[in-house]
C-alpha cells in the first residue's frame, strides 16, 4: 500500500489551520468564528492522525478523539453563549459585545 | 522603713494614672484630695524614710525594684538609690511640691482642667523624684525626659491661647538640644565603662582616667550641655522667660523650686567626672558667672511681675553653677534647697498678687497692695530679702555668701569669679527690691477683686519660716561655724580646699557682700519711691540699652537669625523633598503603563485573539532560535 508523504499531511493540516485562523480574526460574525475554530481543532487532529500514522503508533488517534470530545463540549457551550448574545444583543455580530471591555 | 523607698515615686504615679483615667468624672474635692494626697503621702513617706537613713548610718542605699531590661551587655534595672545628696532633693521636691499642691487647690479653683492639671503636677513630680532616685543614667534619663514632658504641657495648659502653645513648644525643643548632647554623651560613657550604673561608672572613672583626659573632658561637656538646657543657663536660657505662660504654681514647682535644677543635680552627681576634667568644670563656673550677669541685668527691666522672677531664677541657677565650677559642690546644693524655699514662695506670693489683681501682670499697673494683702506682703518681703540675701536674717545670705566666698577663696576660685558674683549680688538687690516696691508700695493703681484663701496663705507662711531658718543649718566660720548641712554630705562630695593666706579675709568679704546688698536695697527704694523721676530718666537716657535688656539681650532675636532663618530658608528649598522625587516617579511610570495596559482591555474579542496569536507566534519564534 502506498503511504502518503508525512510532508503533505502536516502542508494539509498547517494550511487548514492558519485558513481557520484567519478566518477567526477576519470574521465578525460569532456563528462563523465558531466554524472556524472547529476547522483549526480538526487541523490539529489532522496533524495528530498523520503523525500516528507516520511512527506507526496509536497516540495519534487516542489525541484525536480526545479533540472530538472536547470540540463536542466545546460547541455546545459556545452554541449557549452565541444564544444568549442574540437573546440580549438582537446580533452575531461580535464587536457588539464590547461593553464589558473585556 | 527603707525598703519602702520605691513608694515615694509610686504615690504621685498612682494619683497622676488615676486623675488621667477618671479624673473628669471626679468632682473637684476629690481630684484635689488624689493630687495633693499623694504629694503629701509621699513627703510624708520621705520624712520617714529619711528618719530611718540618718539613724541606720549607713552611707548609701539601694532598692531594685526590677530590671528594666537586659541587652546585648546592658542591663538596666528600675532601681532607686538613696544617698545624702538623692535625700535632699527628695526632700525638697516632695515638700515644696506638697505645699505648691495645697496652693493650687486654690489657685486653679475656678479652672476647667482642674483635674487635669493636678494629673500633670502630680506625674512630675512622680518624673522628678525618678530623675533624682535613679540609679543608673537610664532611668535617671526617663526622668529627665519625664519632667521635659511635664514641663511641655503645664506651659502649655492653657492651650487654648496660642502664644502658650508657642512657650510650650520653644521650652521643649531648646531643652532637646541639650537632651541629645547628654544622650551622646550617655552613649559615649557606655562604650566606654560598659555599664551606666552610677556608682559603677564614678568608681571607676578615676582608675579609667587621669586628671584631663580628653574624652573625659568630651563627656563632661557633653553631660554640661545636657544640664545647661534642663538649667536654662547660657546658651539656651531663652525658653525659661517665655515658660511663664503657665500657672503660677507651675511656675514656682517647675520653673524655679525644681525642675531646673535638674542640671545642678547632674553635674554635682557627676562630679568625679568634672573633677577629672578640669577645663569642662572651669566652663560651668564661667558659664554660671556670665548666665548671672546677664539674667540679673534683663531682670531690671522687666516690667512682668513673673518675669522678673524668672531671670532671677536663671541668675541663681547660675550661682550654683558657679559653685559647681570652683568645686564648691556642697554650696551648690545648699543654695539649691533655699533657692527652692524661697523662689517658690516668691512665684506662689506672685501668683496670689496676680489673681488678686485678676490677672493683670504688669508691676507698674499695681502698687500699693502693702495694706491690702498683708499676708503676701510680709511673706513676699520675707522672699524678697531671702533672695536679695540681706545679712544675717536671711536663708539667703548663708547660701549666697558661701559661694561668693569659694568663689574667691577656693583653689578654683579666682577673681574674676568673685567680681561676677559680687556684681550679680549688688543686681539681685536692686532688681529684687525694685520689684517689692513697684509692686506693694505707692498708689493702688488696680482694685483687689479676690482676697486669697487658708489655701494660699498657709503654704506662704511655711515657705517663709524655711526662707529664714532654712539658713541657719550651715553657718559660716566667721558667724559661729556651725556645718550640719556640708556635714551631711561631705562623705559624698568633696570639700573645697582653700587657697593658701587667705582665711583672714572672709569677714572683710562678707562684709562687702553685706553692705552692697544693702546698698543694692537703699538705691531701689531712692529710685522707685523716693524719687521715681530719676529711674524714670534713667530709663529714657539709655533706652536703647533698656529695651535690649528687656528683650533679655535680643538672644532669641539672634537665634532666630543664626539658627531659625536659616532653617526655614533651607527647607522652603527643599519644599518639594528631593527623596520624594524618586518615589513619585516610581508612581508615574506605574500609571503611564496603567494607561498602556487599559487600551488594549477593549472588548472586542477579535484583538484579543490577535493578541494570543502574536504572543503564540513569539513563544515559538523563540523556542525555534533560543536554544535552550
Amino acid at each position: 500500500m502506498k503511504t502518503l508523504p508525512i510532508e503533505s499531511g502536516l502542508l494539509l493540516a498547517g494550511v487548514l489551520f492558519t485558513l481557520g485562523l484567519i478566518s477567526v480574526l477576519v470574521r465578525r460574525n460569532i456563528i462563523f468564528m465558531l466554524i472556524s475554530v472547529e476547522i483549526m481543532l480538526n487541523a490539529a487532529g489532522l496533524a495528530f492522525i498523520v503523525a500516528g500514522s507516520r511512527w506507526a503508533q496509536a497516540d495519534g488517534q487516542v489525541m484525536f478523539i480526545f479533540i472530538l470530545t472536547m470540540a463536542a463540549a466545546e460547541v455546545s457551550v459556545g452554541l449557549a453563549l452565541i444564544l444568549q448574545i442574540y437573546h440580549h444583543l438582537k446580533t452575531l455580530d461580535s464587536d457588539a459585545a464590547d461593553r464589558m471591555n473585556g | 522603713m527603707l525598703n519602702s523607698l520605691w513608694l515615694i515615686p509610686t504615690f504621685p504615679f498612682l494619683g497622676a494614672l488615676i486623675l488621667v483615667l477618671v479624673g473628669s468624672r471626679l468632682s473637684r474635692q476629690v481630684a484635689a484630695r488624689i493630687g495633693a494626697g499623694s504629694v503629701g503621702l509621699a513627703a510624708l513617706l520621705t520624712m520617714a524614710v529619711g528618719y530611718d537613713f540618718l539613724n541606720s548610718g549607713v552611707g548609701a542605699y539601694q532598692y531594685t525594684a526590677w530590671n528594666w531590661f537586659d541587652v546585648a551587655g546592658l542591663s538596666t534595672s528600675f532601681a532607686f538609690y538613696l544617698d545624702p545628696l538623692s535625700l535632699i532633693f527628695i526632700f525638697v521636691i516632695t515638700f515644696v511640691g506638697f505645699l505648691i499642691h495645697i496652693y493650687s487647690v486654690e489657685f486653679m479653683k475656678e479652672d476647667e482642667g482642674f483635674a487635669r492639671f493636678f494629673a500633670y503636677l502630680n506625674l512630675f513630680v512622680c518624673s522628678m523624684l525618678i530623675l533624682v532616685l535613679a540609679d543608673n543614667l537610664v532611668l535617671l534619663y526617663l526622668g529627665w525626659e519625664g519632667v521635659g514632658l511635664c514641663s511641655y504641657l503645664l506651659i502649655g495648659f492653657w492651650y487654648s491661647e496660642a502664644k502658650n502653645g508657642y512657650a510650650a513648644r520653644k521650652a521643649f525643643i531648646i531643652t532637646r538640644v541639650g537632651d541629645t548632647a547628654m544622650a551622646i554623651g550617655l552613649f559615649m560613657l557606655f562604650s566606654i565603662f560598659h555599664t551606666l550604673n552610677i556608682q559603677d561608672i564614678l568608681t571607676q572613672a578615676p582608675q579609667v582616667w587621669v586628671a584631663g583626659t580628653s574624652m573625659a573632658v568630651v563627656i563632661a561637656f557633653l553631660l554640661l550641655g545636657g544640664a545647661v538646657g534642663k538649667s536654662a543657663q547660657l546658651p539656651l536660657q531663652t525658653w525659661l522667660p517665655d515658660a511663664m505662660a503657665g500657672p503660677s504654681p507651675v511656675s514656682a514647682l517647675i520653673h524655679a523650686a525644681t525642675m531646673v535644677t535638674a542640671g545642678v543635680y547632674l553635674i554635682t552627681r557627676m562630679h568625679t567626672i568634672y573633677e577629672l576634667a578640669p577645663l569642662a568644670q572651669l566652663w560651668v563656673g564661667i558659664i554660671g558667672a556670665v548666665t548671672l550677669l546677664l539674667a540679673g541685668c534683663s531682670a531690671l527691666t522687666q516690667f512682668d511681675l513673673k518675669r522678673v522672677l524668672a531671670y532671677s531664677t536663671i541668675s541663681q541657677i547660675g550661682y550654683m553653677f558657679l559653685a559647681m565650677g570652683v568645686g564648691a559642690w556642697s554650696s551648690a546644693v545648699f543654695h539649691f534647697m533655699i533657692h527652692a524655699f524661697f523662689k517658690a514662695l516668691l512665684f506662689l506670693g506672685a501668683g496670689a498678687v496676680i489673681m488678686a489683681l485678676h490677672h493683670e501682670h504688669d508691676m507698674f499697673r499695681m502698687g500699693g497692695l502693702k495694706n491690702k494683702l498683708p499676708v503676701i506682703y510680709w511673706t513676699f518681703l520675707i522672699g524678697a530679702a531671702s533672695l536679695a540675701a540681706l545679712p544675717f536674717v536671711t536663708a539667703g545670705f548663708y547660701s549666697k555668701d558661701q559661694i561668693l566666698w569659694l568663689a574667691w577663696a577656693g583653689e578654683k576660685g579666682n577673681v574674676w569669679f568673685f567680681l561676677a558674683a559680687l556684681t550679680g549680688a549688688f543686681i539681685t538687690a536692686i532688681y529684687t527690691f525694685r520689684m517689692v516696691f513697684i509692686t506693694f508700695f505707692g498708689k493702688a493703681k488696680t482694685q483687689v477683686s479676690h482676697v486669697p484663701g487658708k489655701r494660699i496663705t498657709i503654704p506662704l507662711v511655711v515657705l517663709s519660716i524655711l526662707s529664714v531658718f532654712g539658713g541657719f543649718i550651715e553657718l559660716p566660720h566667721t558667724l559661729g561655724h556651725f556645718t550640719l548641712f556640708s556635714d551631711f554630705l561631705s562623705l559624698l562630695l568633696p570639700s573645697v580646699s582653700l587657697r593658701e593666706g587667705v582665711e583672714s579675709s572672709e569677714w572683710i568679704l562678707q562684709g562687702i557682700a553685706g553692705l552692697l546688698a544693702l546698698t543694692g536695697v537703699y538705691m531701689a527704694y531712692v529710685f522707685y519711691i523716693r524719687s521715681p523721676r530719676i529711674s524714670d530718666e534713667i530709663k529714657s537716657s539709655t533706652y536703647v540699652l533698656h529695651q535690649f535688656w528687656l528683650q533679655g539681650w535680643n538672644v532669641d532675636a539672634l537665634y532666630n537669625f543664626l539658627f531659625v532663618r536659616p532653617f526655614v530658608y533651607i527647607s522652603t528649598l527643599n519644599k518639594n523633598d528631593v527623596i520624594d522625587k524618586f518615589y513619585t516617579m516610581l508612581v508615574r511610570a506605574t500609571e503611564f503603563f496603567n494607561g498602556v495596559f487599559v487600551k488594549t482591555q477593549s472588548g472586542i474579542l477579535r484583538w484579543y485573539v490577535m493578541g494570543i496569536v502574536v504572543g503564540a507566534i513569539l513563544i515559538i519564534t523563540i523556542s525555534l532560535f533560543v536554544q535552550p
